[in-house]
């Protein structure tokens, strides 16, 4: 049940957006993790034309940060903290909650934000389980993970990699579509001295490249990296006052069907979307916010831990019929900036830079500002999405 | 063993809802919760029944044969206790006549190459350590 009265449509924009540079793994060292937060939420009030005093709420996504701890150090008095559950797949949805906190008169500049600094641990290893005594992981044990665990599974993209096999057994789908998706995606990078991939990719490399967890090869996977990301919602009123031409929040949704659930983590889910990013339910209720279909997006960032994840959000996104990803992305659909839709455009996590996502908001502002490195020419229209994961998932709609 | 993790990484955490699954695997029985209120299959095991949220259940003893619904072959050790088990099969094995609840294991005795989506399998048993043992399964 929804009432289309109650909707965030139009009543607020991003008005900054901000990063840190980006740093391969660990090497954001001896700078802390929410010191890098506060540097990129000091470069986007700079770029909104704020004063970091006037930030007074945040909305976050897995796992957050310390927001007193960070409150302390700047002197920002707090009006709103809240936070999606779940990991990466809330990232483009933190926006959607910064909105919701703006229209119910909660706050009225909300900074969402994600650090990250992976010298100790590595997200590879996320559902690592303790080795040899002293050996560093990531997840302790669980009674789910025990019906998981003890196979070796213990990375999400081996656990990706049975979603992507499951896909090209049903459909036909190939190792080819998924090497479109890592070369167009790199082919945007090396155009960005932001990005930390800055060598072409060929079609020779990907196939010479060695297996991780079939049918998934090294360059499927994302960058592990350091780095922060920061972006500043404000109401539609305000916006039209600051230093930046404003990029509205046109829709924003969170959460997935139910039996989607644990999704990587427990692979029970309905054999009618195993094969798929999860994204349906929120794709229909952010089309719906915004008044738009997949037809009205001219550009698209979608959340690329692994490359056929950008292959299963297109169908579930309805850029292409399901089973018919690969075909589209083959088509040169999603090559920047002839495609009918570019994807990616800043580089994605593949290529420029793992921010867990907020990369592709910054991005989705800048197309929408037509201030992109690689710009889609008259982009009005932006999708953003979060990362394909148990629930919640997200996504956010922009225009101009 | 060939084609599985080295014991010492696999770590068995039950609770009051899973624990009877274990107690069974340590018997090298596989059992599978059933709904007594609807006879939905649920699994995990889990305090609900997802289609009618009934808490009461009954354990029913499944012979393991099953089909492989996905899999991935494990080439690159994420972390090094793995490297010397590399290459291995973890598969989803969906049981017939469980509503399509779906096992997670490894798939050893053949070359990982060889293993395919649809392919019937046989449940086995890997004793990890004294009380602890997790299923897997090998082509049929």
């Amino acid at each position: 049940m929804t009432n289309d009265d109650l909707t965030l449509r139009d009543k607020t924009a991003i008005v900054g957006v901000g990063a840190t540079p980006y740093y391969r793994r660990g090497e954001s060292v001896p700078q802390l993790p929410m010191e890098l937060a506060a540097k990129a939420l000091l470069a986007a009030c700079a770029d909104a034309g704020l004063d970091v005093h006037d930030i007074d709420g945040f909305a976050l996504y897995s796992m957050g940060f310390d927001t007193s701890l960070f409150a302390q150090w700047l002197g920002i008095d707090v009006r709103f903290t809240g936070m999606l559950t779940g990991g990466g797949g809330g990232a483009a949805g933190s926006v959607g909650l910064a909105a919701a906190a703006i229209v119910s008169g909660q706050a009225d500049c909300v900074a969402s934000i994600m650090t990250l600094q992976q010298a100790a641990s590595r997200f590879g290893a996320s559902y690592a389980p303790r080795g040899k005594p002293g050996a560093v992981y990531s997840a302790p044990p669980s009674p789910e993970a025990s019906f998981i665990q003890p196979s070796g599974l213990m990375g999400p993209g081996q656990m990706f990699a049975v979603l992507a096999q499951r896909h090209m057994h049903l459909y036909g789908t190939k190792r080819e579509h998924f090497a479109e998706v890592a070369i167009s995606t790199r082919e945007n990078a090396i155009r960005r001295p932001t990005s930390l991939m800055q060598k072409p990719l060929t079609l020779d490399d990907y196939f010479g490249a060695r297996m991780i967890a079939d049918p998934l090869c090294l360059f499927d996977f994302c960058l592990e990296c350091d780095g922060a990301v920061a972006v500043i919602t404000t109401s539609a009123a305000r916006a039209n006052d600051l230093a930046q031409r404003p990029v509205y929040v046109a829709g924003s949704a969170n959460g997935g069907a139910g039996r989607w659930g644990q999704a990587i983590t427990w692979f029970g889910m309905p054999d009618e979307y195993f094969a798929s990013s999860g994204h349906r339910t929120v794709a229909a209720d952010a089309y719906r916010m915004a008044g738009i279909g997949p037809a009205d997006v001219d550009v698209a960032l979608l959340y690329d831990h692994f490359s056929p994840m950008v292959i299963l959000q297109l169908e579930d996104y309805g850029f292409a019929p399901v089973g018919e990803g690969g075909r589209f992305v083959a088509e040169g659909n999603i090559r920047w900036p002839d495609g009918s839709l570019p994807v990616n455009t800043h580089g994605g996590n593949l290529s420029e830079a793992y921010i867990i996502g907020m990369t592709h908001v910054k991005e989705a502002v800048e197309q929408l500002r037509g201030t992109a490195v690689n710009q889609v020419a008259g982009a009005e229209i932006a999708l953003v999405t979060g990362g394909p994961a148990s629930i919640p998932v997200s996504n956010l709609i922009l225009h101009n | 063993m060939q084609g599985v993790p080295p014991a010492d990484i696999i770590h068995l955490m039950p609770n009051v809802w899973t624990e009877p699954f274990w107690n069974a695997t340590a018997e090298h029985r596989l059992v599978i919760p059933r709904c007594t209120s609807c006879g939905t299959f649920r699994f995990p095991p889990s305090p609900f029944c997802a289609s009618c949220s009934s808490q009461d259940l009954e354990w029913v003893e499944h012979d393991g044969h099953g089909t492989i619904y996905s899999f991935t072959i494990v080439r690159h050790a994420v972390i090094p206790d793995v490297r010397d088990a590399l290459p291995f099969v973890a598969a989803v094995v969906e049981l017939p006549n469980t509503n399509g609840c779906r096992v997670v294991g490894n798939v050893v005795g053949a070359a990982p190459e060889s293993v395919r989506i649809g392919q019937e399998v046989n449940l086995d048993w890997y004793d990890v350590r004294e009380g602890e043992t997790v299923p897997i399964f090998r082509l049929r």
